[in-house]
């Protein structure tokens, strides 16, 4: 855990203890028993607004507290212990990020106050094909119409606005689109995770230069960077819970006579956890700290948060459900649930082969 | 990163720059240290033993150490100073060795005061070194079944035994030595003594390794002396002492460096110019690229978790959980730095000895079986990962280690 302020300290307190009053796992599968047509709680959502969470990183005069990504990262890590589902990460985090850091003053006044409040949710919609490619864009602004199909939205069913990637002349730019607008329509995706998706048609949809953001394919990737450190700050929790559990299971669990987690195969394979945790840990710190700090090195440090956590959050998932053995395998069992949250959130902004590419080629090979 | 910069502090950088100029030869500018050559074999030049003295007489060569020993008795951030003074002269640190990285940090904590007294200033001038007592032929990873005898002779103890990987014995003017002071209990029944390596009852044997030569030896003890007041700590005592000693050992064995530790190129260098780049800019071996980016993306968190744990052992109150998994997860990735250069360097990379084969493709080989060691010494991967098992995730232990 990083050297945190008196503000952070405070915010990481709060965020676990509503975790644990009020968004404990028993929550999260009782939306998903209820199939919650957004994939989250609204109820719980409005709570963690009211908080003052979807406007961690957003700017004091347009609602927000400022905080930056390490301070939002420790809440999401919080939330990502219990698998809370909501759309903080695509709408106060990357939908956010975006209009930081790309919209005009106009743009900033209209949405991010609603976005902070939590009275508004806005969603990334990049992608266009099985795995995260957002270099290939085929959707295109032509003559004022924004023709295209997006896939995987995350939080698309909820979202009153998309932060639409598209090319216009040749270059890729980002659009605001409000998913009332004439031409948008969407369908939900029902997921392993049982969050929130869908995918997202455009059909010439009406654009002008009042709803494009500043900045291009560069300003893309930085909110892609932004999002994929924060995804990772809730893959962190996530993967350290699903590792306490089943450390608990194997303190407790008793086979030939002895707890199993007296037989050296499995505290071998505790301890190796342990290791990728703890180093996962300090990749996921670094990320968001660069990102605060505006480092140079920014990308390829949330490349390798994204990439690390992604083959962490794999194997802790993979060994929580064989080391509980049967039990594991069971649905009144919450080591599925981790299971298939590891996947999806492995597979959103990019896998870990995505980011060891993309590392890779930052380092010149 | 924070700012260190204060007024005091660039006073003492430039102190530091000036005394470095005046005072550390050219002729050993960007030159290694002759210490951590494997073999020592030729004396120091008159330029090294100058240098030697006189970082030892300023004590900057252990810099946070009390200056009442002869350390430094710098804080952090002046020994930060000091440390890249150096660096930026091109100048190595001439005092090292196990007596500053181990012993001395131990001594400086559990010995009385005659015994830092007499003990820590050789240490921090470069004048004694000291070899490590510990491990036998029965006695690896289960260290605490060790039978080297001492037995009480009123003011000095008799010696008896045998000890192995006594690195640097052949070189080494002192001993710090686990011995077994009382047969009738294990763990309660080992003491912590000193005593003269140069001495009838001790006898030296380098042992070749895979490697070629190697700076580990047996050492036999056939009625050595260890005079009393060289008892470190209380009488069966000795375990709590040697458990401390290893964290320092430990910590130092990581090899966070990030190269192969002898100072040749980055595997990502070799690799491009043993395995070229495609015509997309990537490395032309697919499978090699995915390895490497892997092991260079986990030596980074690694290196991170370095400066994490530092960090957070300085502004929280407990100590970081991270140290504890540092040893395993630095010298693996290191060792699989050393089997990827090897294979980037295909037939070259598997020279022995002789003019077919550069310096840095022999010195791969070599140091790929050294590297071997790594997971070895200082606690075994798989006795690292019982103490984690069992020190931080609180594990039944079926071993009874300590």
């Amino acid at each position: 855990m990083a050297v945190l302020t008196e503000e952070q300290s405070m915010l990481r307190d709060a965020a676990k203890s509503w975790v644990q009053e009020k968004s404990p796992v028993t929550a999260f599968r009782k939306m998903r028993d209820s199939g919650a047509e957004l994939g989250y709680d609204v109820a719980a959502w409005n709570e963690m607004a009211e908080m003052g969470w979807a406007g961690v990183i957003v700017p004091e005069e347009y609602g927000g507290s400022n905080f930056g990504y390490l301070s939002l990262g420790l809440v999401l890590e919080e939330l990502g212990r219990t698998l809370t589902a909501s759309p903080l990460i695509a709408s106060g985090l990357g939908a956010a990020s975006a209009l930081i850091l790309g919209g005009s003053e106009e743009q900033k006044q209209a949405w991010l106050p609603k976005i902070a409040d939590g009275s508004a949710v806005a969603a990334l919609a990049i992608d266009e094909g099985p795995h995260h490619r957002p270099e290939k864009v085929d959707a295109k602004v032509e003559g004022g119409k924004l023709s295209g199909k997006k896939v995987f939205v995350l939080e698309g069913m909820a979202a009153d606005l998309f932060v639409v990637s598209a090319k216009s002349g040749g270059a890729i730019e980002l659009y605001l689109v409000k998913a009332d607008a004439a031409g948008v329509s969407r369908s939900k995706l029902s997921l392993a995770d049982s969050r929130g998706a869908a995918n997202v048609t455009f059909e010439n949809v009406a654009v002008s230069d009042a709803d494009k953001l500043t900045g291009g394919a560069a300003l893309l990737d930085k909110v892609l960077d932004r999002a994929r450190a924060g995804l990772s700050a809730e893959m962190l929790g996530a993967a350290l819970q699903a590792f306490e559990v089943t450390l608990d299971y194997l303190k407790t669990r008793v086979q030939f006579g002895q707890v199993i987690g007296s037989f050296q195969a499995l505290q071998h394979r505790a301890a190796k956890m342990f290791t990728e945790l703890e180093l996962s840990r300090s990749a996921v710190e670094a990320a968001l700290t660069a990102i605060d700090n505006d480092a140079p090195d920014t990308a390829e440090l949330v490349s390798l948060a994204k990439a690390k956590m992604g083959d962490t959050f794999h194997l802790v998932s993979n060994e929580m459900v064989q080391m509980h053995g049967g039990i594991g395998m069971t649905d009144a069992h919450d080591a599925g649930f981790y299971l298939k949250r590891a996947r999806a959130a492995e597979a959103a902004f990019g896998n870990q082969a995505f980011h060891r590419d993309r590392y890779a080629r930052i380092q010149g090979y | 990163m924070a700012d260190f910069g204060g007024t005091d502090l660039e006073a003492f950088r430039a102190e530091v720059r000036s005394w470095v100029e005046a005072n550390f030869p050219a002729s050993l500018k960007g030159k290694p240290n002759p210490m951590a050559r494997e073999e020592r074999g030729s004396e120091p030049t008159p330029d090294q033993e100058a240098w030697r003295k006189a970082v030892g007489a300023k004590g900057w060569g252990t810099p946070t150490w009390p200056a009442e020993y002869g350390g430094g008795g710098l804080s952090g951030a002046q020994a930060r100073i000091v440390q890249g003074e150096f660096a930026r002269a091109g100048a190595y640190n001439p005092i090292g060795g196990m007596g500053v990285m181990m012993f001395g940090p131990t001594l400086l904590e559990y010995g009385t005061e005659a015994q830092k007294q007499e003990h820590i200033p050789p240490i921090c001038r470069g004048e004694i070194a000291w070899c490590q007592g510990f491990s036998e032929p029965g006695a690896g990873s289960d260290l605490a079944s060790l039978q080297t005898k001492a037995e009480d002779k009123g003011d000095h103890f008799v010696i008896n035994g045998q000890k192995i990987w006594t690195s640097g014995a052949q070189w080494a003017d002192w001993c710090f030595c686990l011995v077994r002071t009382d047969t009738s209990k294990k763990h309660e029944g080992i003491s912590f003594v000193l005593f003269t390596m140069h001495q009838p009852g001790v006898e030296v044997r380098p042992i070749p390794l895979i490697a070629g030569s190697s700076p580990f030896c047996e050492t036999f003890f056939t009625d050595a002396r260890a005079e009393k007041k060289d008892l470190v700590g209380p009488l069966n005592g000795g375990w709590t002492i040697a458990k401390r000693l290893l964290q320092h050992e430990r910590s130092g064995l990581t090899g966070a460096g990030g190269g192969l530790g002898s100072g040749g190129k980055p595997i990502e260098v070799l690799a491009k110019e043993y395995v070229g780049l495609d015509d997309q800019g990537r490395l032309a071996d697919h499978d090699l690229r995915t390895r490497l980016v892997t092991n260079a993306m986990n030596m980074r968190a690694f290196q991170q978790t370095a400066v994490r744990a530092m960090v957070e052992a300085k502004g929280n109150a407990s100590p970081s959980s991270a140290t504890s998994i540092m040893k395993n997860a630095g010298t693996q990735l290191i060792q699989e730095r050393h089997e990827m250069a090897l294979e980037i360097m295909g037939h070259q990379g598997l020279g022995w000895e002789g003019d077919a084969f550069k310096a840095d493709e022999l010195a791969a080989v070599r140091g790929w079986l050294f590297g071997k060691a790594f997971t070895i010494f200082g606690g075994s991967q798989e006795v690292q990962s019982n103490i984690v098992s069992k020190r931080i995730l609180g594990l039944p232990d079926l071993t009874q280690a300590k």
